[in-house]
């Protein structure tokens, strides 16, 4: 009897085991850290704890720990990882730069730091994601007018800037007022790869070379197609952050002052806290999260959706987007949603309207032109996963019944063809009786 | 099936009661069971690949008809004639209903429910198998009876024997090939027959009777065309030799019109009786005939000769001026189109190859080859020319008719290798009225001084057995000795030709080509099952709405087999289409990866017979892709592919053939097989040389199936990147 009470009690909560799995929720939880020594752990604290404070649940481990694991009985046991060991020459483990990569790519986020002397892996990890490090390993962004005034040394490294991306969405909606302080490697973007994205730049003066001897050759990189910190949405949504300074998360940037050079106004605080606040929100999908539902579709007045639709028919259409705000899934707010009714090209395209609660509509005449057409939505917008939803639906030509049958153009043809059996009735009536 | 329905009822109609018969009733028997033997031999000789194989669809096009068939047999004639399907021609589709000849289905689909009437329970498939033979049996009656109107039933039995194992014929209608010519050499001859038959009579009935089998042709099968350009030149020709009768003027006049009429009635056809060039010409021989008709009455009413001549000058002059100006009206202002390449190309051989492609790409679109005159006709190739002596010695209006279906067909036959299929009645006609002339002659002579010792034996018979029974006469023993010879040299050829059309059906016509076969090191057969293997595993394997890529030669097979959506097929409708197919297989793999996410493709087909020796794969048709594509798409440029003029695969060839999307997929993993012994890896058996790049690396496709002996391989495209 207490068995099956037992299995009773069991049945009854396998709908809540289930939902505490459940992938509705976009957001992170589980998030390895791979650093090159635990010291980081305190120097960077300021960064984590404010990951933990969000519900984030931290993994610390040294890189070259041998017991390292990203998935177990392919079963990924982590949803991101951050790697905060920018001299790692080889991880521990079953881990290298391929299976890094593909963590990525089965949709999991990545956040790197590199640093000058910053090792090969990490350089074939940010080459691999669009972002090319500069290649002379001692190099550091320099910049002899956008320097940091507080730095001590003279060499200009320690930059500041506030040069940002211009999105809400990645780095939120409250605007970042001190510059950023940077020191570190800079890097450019491969021209070819369309996702990445520089999310801080460097200023039109700043160059990279090795500050600790002289310039011999004009440097690689120069002027504003540095970028400091880059970010990647991958296809699958996945999102990376790749950065050319480790110390940018420690606690001593987010706490020491910062004073632009020739900026008359000096900041108590950098702005590196609330940037990499934001920008990790962003990273670990807790803002510009978008998810599409019930993509629907049928004729004026009737609500099934049919199999085929013949040309010429008025059709409905609606399709629901969500945004996750971090804790719940909010209805979707844009007049930029568009629908594609396509076969090989558009040939119809709608800008939806919206009821504000989520629903998106719209209705159109499907072409006069059969063939094995797709709804499609494709929506990308800066900082938002991209939506792309298709559907195929074919089209077909009148049937045989469907013409309008006693056309006006048509009736001469229906007297000439009566006209004619009478006449050739009333010449056979004549001919064979009027002899 | 059916035939046995058929031949019981055709037997036990002439059993007699007694054994005591009258030499007519004797004869009768003989040639009724002759015939009831014909019709059964036209029928199993057909079934040579039902038991060397199994009872399955043959080749390409079939594949179509046959799943048109069991769209037919499941949804209704309504939803059939409406058909839009979505299946192919990805994205464009293809309106199923209105680009078919609906003639072979509907008599499958019939003869399915017929079956299903009379509680046999059959599946589609072996109706659709077996509809070729049994259409080949009817044929061999209908043989009968044209030849039979032409010269006598003697030369109709011949003419039936003959046809039923002509392997011109056979190589269209074995058991299987359920392709629309299986029906509509049926409906040709019977058209013609019945025709004739209108023009022997001047009877309306036979002229309607005609005008029904020419619907039925045009239901069934494209080569209607045939007939309604032969028909108006045989009129033309009857005309311009003085041979005008009423006879004449009723059997056309009839079958025209309502053929026409009738013959819109076919979506696929529609109003091309009155708008395509090809079809002028019965209009104008219609309209010719009416004048001569007119004048023929004017004639009749006008007494003076002088008044007449040049009342005709007048009328035929206006009726020409008239005639022509409708036409260059008609044709410059679109309303009549002009003729179409195939046409051209029938009239003018070398046409297709200069400016269409996709015609000449086509294997059975090639000229015929003397050996395969031979292959397909054996000893009616010399036989013709008898029979066409005979013809002219007994010239009359049907004899006309026989020659020049004849001559025009044996025309057509030498510029295609597909209208041998056309020319093998026309040949068997005329070649049966040689054999029966030459042995009854020779009967004759045989028996000539004979005393009466069989009473009353008719000259009807020109069997074998009655004739050399003759008791020896020494009147004249030189001329009876030498037709005694001919005789049996008679025998040995026809003897003979029977022995070559039974090993050409059973070697040469009974293969399905979907299965193939060849000797092993031992003699042993081996079979290649590849095909199928691989439309299965695209049927269990991939998704639902998967669309596959490949040469056009494979899309009805796996439309039919795989039940899968596919880019392009054999109904090539739309040259732009598989020109971009083409320009996808001979461009570099970026590029065709590029063509083939704008088309949506998610598996690549392609078939390689380097491994087993297979000749036809996809590599030696490359070339084709590469000129079909280049026809549309001047980027993709022939002599890129060749070197010095020459094509090949080994080290020596073209760059940019070593690394286009074709080669790649042929020859991926390839270098790494050792194929036969004592040769070094990547070994390519088909055109038995090392192949030049053995390290083939795929960078956007992936392989996904590869058949047991590589005969078909399958890739998959890959998404597109994740981070780029």
């Amino acid at each position: 009897m207490s068995k099956l009470i037992f299995i009773f009690l069991f049945l009854a909560f396998i709908p809540l085991l289930c939902t505490s799995f459940t992938p509705e929720r976009p957001s992170d939880r589980r998030v390895l850290v791979l650093l090159d020594d635990f010291a980081v752990k305190s120097s960077h604290s300021l960064f984590f704890n404010s990951l933990k404070s969000r519900g984030f649940d931290l993994h610390f481990h040294l890189a070259d720990d041998p017991k390292i694991a990203l998935q177990r009985y392919g079963q990924y046991l982590y949803d991101a990882l951050i790697l905060f060991s920018p001299t790692v020459e080889r991880f521990g483990g079953s881990v290298d730069a391929a299976a890094i990569l593909d963590f990525v790519d089965s949709g999991h986020d990545l956040i790197v730091a590199a640093d000058t002397n910053a090792s090969d892996l990490i350089r074939e990890i940010a080459t691999e994601c669009g972002v090319d490090f500069d290649e002379d390993p001692a190099a550091m962004v320099v910049d002899h007018s956008g320097y940091a005034a507080s730095a001590t040394e003279g060499d200009h490294t320690l930059i500041a800037s506030d040069d940002f991306i211009k999105s809400d969405v990645i780095l939120g909606s409250k605007k970042i007022e001190a510059p950023i302080l940077f020191q570190g490697i800079g890097h450019s973007l491969n021209p070819t790869n369309r996702l990445v994205l520089k999310a801080l730049s460097a200023s039109p003066s700043a160059f990279s070379a090795n500050p600790k001897s002289k310039l011999t050759s004009p440097p690689s990189l120069t002027g504003s197609s540095i970028s400091l910190v880059s970010v990647i949405q991958a296809r699958n949504n996945a999102r990376i952050l790749v950065s050319g300074s480790l110390s940018m998360f420690s606690n001593r940037f987010f706490r020491s002052g910062v004073q632009k050079a020739g900026s008359p106004t000096k900041h108590e605080k950098s702005g590196n806290e609330q940037f990499f606040t934001e920008l990790s929100k962003w990273v670990f999908h807790e803002r510009g999260h978008l998810k599409a539902l019930q993509l629907q579709h049928h004729k004026v007045g009737e609500s099934s959706e049919p199999s085929i639709y013949r040309i010429n028919d008025d059709l409905e259409f609606s399709v629901e987007i969500f945004e996750w705000s971090g804790t719940s899934w909010e209805p979707y707010v844009a007049d930029d949603v568009q629908v594609q009714f396509y076969m090989m090209s558009p040939y119809v395209l709608k800008t939806l309207s919206t009821n504000g609660k989520g629903r998106y509509f719209t209705s159109f005449k499907v072409p006069d032109v059969y063939g094995v057409f797709q709804f499609k939505v494709e929506y990308e917008k800066l900082g938002y996963t991209s939506l792309s939803l298709s559907k195929q639906i074919p089209v077909r030509p009148f049937r045989h019944n469907e013409y309008e049958r006693f056309i006006p153009a048509a009736y001469p043809y229906y007297g000439a063809a009566f006209s004619m059996m009478a006449g050739f009735f009333v010449f056979t009536a004549v001919h064979l009786y009027n002899k | 099936m059916a035939q046995q329905d058929l031949k019981p009822s055709i037997n036990s109609f002439s059993f007699p009661k007694t054994l005591k018969l009258k030499t007519k009733q004797q004869e009768l028997l003989i040639r009724v069971a002759t015939l009831a033997l014909i019709y059964v031999l036209a029928f199993i000789t057909r079934l040579f690949s039902v038991l060397r194989y199994e009872s399955m669809i043959h080749e390409f096009d079939p594949y179509f008809n046959y799943r048109t068939t069991l769209f037919l047999t499941r949804n209704g004639f309504a939803e059939f004639w409406n058909w839009f399907d979505s299946e192919s021609w990805y994205p464009l589709g293809r309106i199923i209903g209105g680009t078919l000849y609906p003639g072979l289905m509907l008599t499958a689909a019939a003869i399915h429910s017929l079956l299903r009437f009379l509680r046999l329970f059959v599946h589609i498939r072996e109706v659709c198998v077996l509809t070729a033979p049994f259409f080949a049996s009817n044929t061999t009656l209908v043989a009968y009876f044209f030849a039979k109107e032409v010269w006598d039933s003697g030369a109709g039995i011949v003419a039936a024997a003959l046809i039923a194992i002509c392997p011109g014929y056979i190589s269209r209608s074995v058991a299987g090939s359920y392709d629309n010519e299986g029906v509509a050499i049926f409906a040709l001859l019977l058209t013609f027959y019945l025709f004739v038959k209108a023009v022997n009579t001047g009877s309306l009935a036979w002229a309607l009777g005609s005008a029904f089998g020419y619907f039925y042709m045009v239901s069934a099968w494209g080569g209607y065309v045939f007939i309604i350009n032969l028909v108006p030149l045989y009129v033309l020709v009857l005309l311009v030799t003085g041979r005008y009768s009423l006879r004449l003027y009723v059997a056309y006049n009839c079958m025209y019109v309502l053929g026409m009429l009738l013959a819109m009635q076919i979506r696929f056809v529609g109003f091309q009786h009155v708008q395509s060039g090809e079809h002028m010409a019965a209009m104008g021989v219609f309209f010719l005939l009416q004048v001569f008709f007119f004048l023929d009455w004017v004639r009749h009413l006008l007494s003076d000769t002088k008044l007449f001549q040049s009342f005709l000058k007048i009328t035929v002059t206006s009726a020409v001026t008239v005639g022509a100006v409708a036409l260059g009206v008609g044709m410059a202002s679109g309303y009549i189109s002009p003729w179409t390449g195939r046409f051209y190309s029938l009239l003018d051989p070398t046409y297709a190859k200069d400016h269409i492609p996709i015609i000449a790409s086509v294997s059975e679109h090639q000229p015929t080859a003397w050996s395969s005159f031979m292959f397909d006709f054996h000893i009616l190739l010399f036989l013709f020319p008898a029979g066409l002596y005979f013809c002219f010695k007994r010239l009359s209006d049907a004899t006309i008719f026989l020659v020049m279906y004849g001559l025009t067909s044996m025309y057509f036959a030498g510029v295609m290798v597909r209208l041998i299929l056309v020319a093998t009645p026309a040949m068997c006609l005329i070649s049966a009225i040689a054999v029966s002339a030459t042995i009854k002659n020779l009967t004759r002579v045989v028996r000539a001084k004979s005393p009466a010792v069989q009473s009353g034996s008719t000259k009807g018979t020109s069997t074998a057995k009655s004739s050399s029974k003759g008791v020896i006469d020494n009147s004249q023993p030189f001329q009876r000795n030498g037709a005694i010879v001919l005789l049996l040299g008679a025998f040995y050829l026809l003897s003979r030709y029977a022995i070559h059309c039974t090993w050409v059906t059973s070697e040469a016509y009974s293969s399905p080509s979907i299965v193939l076969a060849a000797r092993g090191a031992h003699g042993q057969r081996v079979i290649f099952d590849d095909y199928r293997e691989a439309y299965y595993w695209l049927r269990q394997n991939t998704p639902q709405d998967a669309k596959v890529m490949s040469w056009w030669d494979y899309g009805y097979q796996i439309t039919a087999m795989g039940n899968r959506t596919v880019i392009v097929d054999n109904n090539t409708w739309n040259n732009t289409h598989i020109a971009t197919v083409g320009r996808a297989m001979s461009s570099y793999e970026d590029e065709a990866y590029e063509i083939m996410r704008s088309l949506d493709v998610d598996y690549v087909l392609v078939v390689f017979g380097g491994v087993t020796g297979y000749s036809s794969d996809d590599i030696n048709k490359f070339l084709w892709m590469v000129r079909i594509g280049g026809g549309v798409f001047p980027v993709i440029k022939e002599p890129d592919y060749l070197v010095n003029g020459e094509y090949r695969v080994d080290k020596g060839a073209a760059p940019k053939m070593l690394n286009c999307l074709m080669y790649k997929l042929s020859y991926y993993r390839f270098g790494e097989l050792t194929t036969e012994y004592g040769k070094p890896p990547g070994y390519d058996r088909a055109r038995g040389v090392e192949i030049g790049n053995k390290d083939i690396k795929l960078e956007y496709l992936e392989e996904a199936f590869t058949t047991q002996n590589w005969i078909v391989r399958i890739y998959k495209v890959k998404p597109p990147k994740n981070r780029w």
